[in-house]
């Protein structure tokens, strides 16, 4: 049985208010049957130097990533990794993590793919539990191993390949939501991050300029709902019927975006092109654009 | 600490072959134990890595950023005049990083206090040869040996006057 959802008037507005949970909320249901707090964070180390108490860490490199293809792990591997962290299907999942819950948002996003029903994020990660001086552990939990099932992962949803992105060009909006200096072609990895080897900088023709921080406020929770819709549909023309594709490096600044337009601001179809500019800026045949206007979608190849 | 013991594994063709014996002992000291554990080792270099001494921790912009890193690191290194030209170590690192810190803590322990030769012939995939390519991913350990080839780059550029 999944556990109540939060029903703070933060919350209220959002279209899916049920796909957040404020950090009092989250203080005062753990331990509830049913309920398991993820960490996941882009430091590797980091949930060892304390996390919150009974909360179990997946890792977005280590666990959800397969180690040989470049994808996510299958439903087997899925399936061992749930019941290790003591999930069950029907278990309600809270994730948190690091960075205004960049990664967090990843995990979630890969959750989904496996279609795992009730999944949450707790509204501004970690750095919004430590702020209010809210109690971490170091204590590592032993969950209960369970019987999560062998589910196929459906990534046609909230997926998108590099082919469904060429045939997307002219069809529908992308929204880039890197940096402005990826966008324009100036660099091809994040200030301050490494490089990641993208042979050509700027971004794919007809994307949209959205860097994902501006859904973030200062303290790393979500923008009120008025402040997203005036970026997203008011100063971008977005609209929520609209079929978007969102990429970013290597797709985890983009599930947080994915995660603004589907559960904040209640889009329909949103996919987040996880190969994104790692693997768009060094195809073969793949058009870009530099500078910082979007561009036009190229002729159609015969 | 003297680069007179022996602690590397010259010849034995593992992992440690060829380095200093502090970075030597610590590359064994890895592959000693299980990966989980090998996370722990690393969390326990995170948290030995000393703090700036006052003359940098208040002149922060002394210290070279390293971008190869995904968390905001900055190092320095001083070369004595004596003889060995010997190295010294400075890291800062913010402790929501300890990764970062852990990477950081390895090198100051493995390198601090050797000739400025013995820095500059540390091969540069020791940061591969941790065995923390499943547990931590090689994307991280790219940030590692980020920090390795500035730290010998700066030693290159103050032996070379």
């Amino acid at each position: 049985m999944p556990v109540p959802t939060d029903p703070s008037p933060a919350l209220a507005e959002y279209a899916h208010p049920e796909r957040l949970v404020t950090t009092a909320w989250l203080a005062d249901h753990l331990g509830d049957e049913g309920l398991v707090v993820v960490e996941s964070d882009e430091d590797v180390l980091l949930y060892e130097t304390g996390h919150i108490a009974g909360a179990v860490k997946v890792d977005w490199h280590t666990d959800l990533n397969d180690p040989v293809t470049r994808d996510y792990v299958d439903g087997e591997a899925f399936a061992r990794l749930m019941s290790a962290k003591g999930i069950s299907r029907d278990s309600t999942v809270v994730v948190y993590g690091d960075k205004s819950n960049w990664w967090a948002a990843y995990a979630l996003w890969v959750f989904t793919l496996f279609g795992h029903e009730d999944v949450r994020l707790l509204d501004g990660g970690r750095a919004a539990w430590l702020a209010e001086d809210r109690p971490m552990t170091t204590d590592a939990p032993s969950p209960a191993p369970t019987d999560y099932p062998v589910v196929e992962r459906r990534d046609e949803e909230v997926r998108a390949f590099a082919p469904d992105v060429l045939a997307h060009l002219g069809n529908g909006p992308l929204v880039d939501v890197r940096s402005p200096e990826e966008y324009t072609g100036e660099r091809t990895h994040m200030p301050a991050y490494p490089e990641e080897g993208a042979l050509r900088g700027g971004h794919i023709p007809t994307a949209q300029s959205v860097p994902w921080a501006r859904a973030a406020a200062e303290d790393g929770r979500f923008k009120g709902r008025a402040e997203l819709e005036a970026i997203y549909t008011g100063e971008k023309g977005l609209q929520p019927g609209d079929d978007v594709i969102a990429y970013c490096r290597i797709g985890e600044r983009s599930s947080h975006t994915w995660f603004v337009l589907t559960h904040l601001l209640g889009f329909d179809k949103v996919r987040n092109y996880d190969g994104s500019w790692t693997e768009w800026g060094n195809a073969v045949r793949v058009p870009i654009a530099t500078g910082s206007e979007p561009g036009d979608a190229p002729a159609r190849r015969s | 600490m003297t680069a007179a013991t022996t602690g590397g594994a010259a010849g034995t063709g593992g992992p440690a072959e060829g380095l200093p014996p502090a970075l030597a002992e610590i590359v064994e000291d890895f592959h000693a134990v299980s990966e989980p554990e090998r996370l722990q080792l690393l969390l326990d270099f995170s948290r030995g890595l000393p703090a700036l001494p006052p003359r940098y921790a208040d002149h922060p912009e002394l210290l070279e950023p390293v971008p190869e890193c995904q968390s905001p690191i900055f190092l320095l290194t001083e070369v004595d005049d004596d003889a060995d030209r010997t190295v010294h170590l400075f890291f800062s690192a913010p402790a929501e990083a300890p990764t970062t810190r852990g990477f950081a803590g390895i090198l100051a322990e493995g390198l601090d206090g050797l000739p400025a030769a013995q820095v500059l012939d540390v091969p540069g995939d020791v940061c591969s040869r941790l065995g923390l390519d499943r547990a931590v991913s090689p994307l991280r350990l790219r940030g590692m040996t980020g920090m390795l080839g500035r730290i010998q780059r700066q030693v290159r550029e103050s032996t070379a006057a």
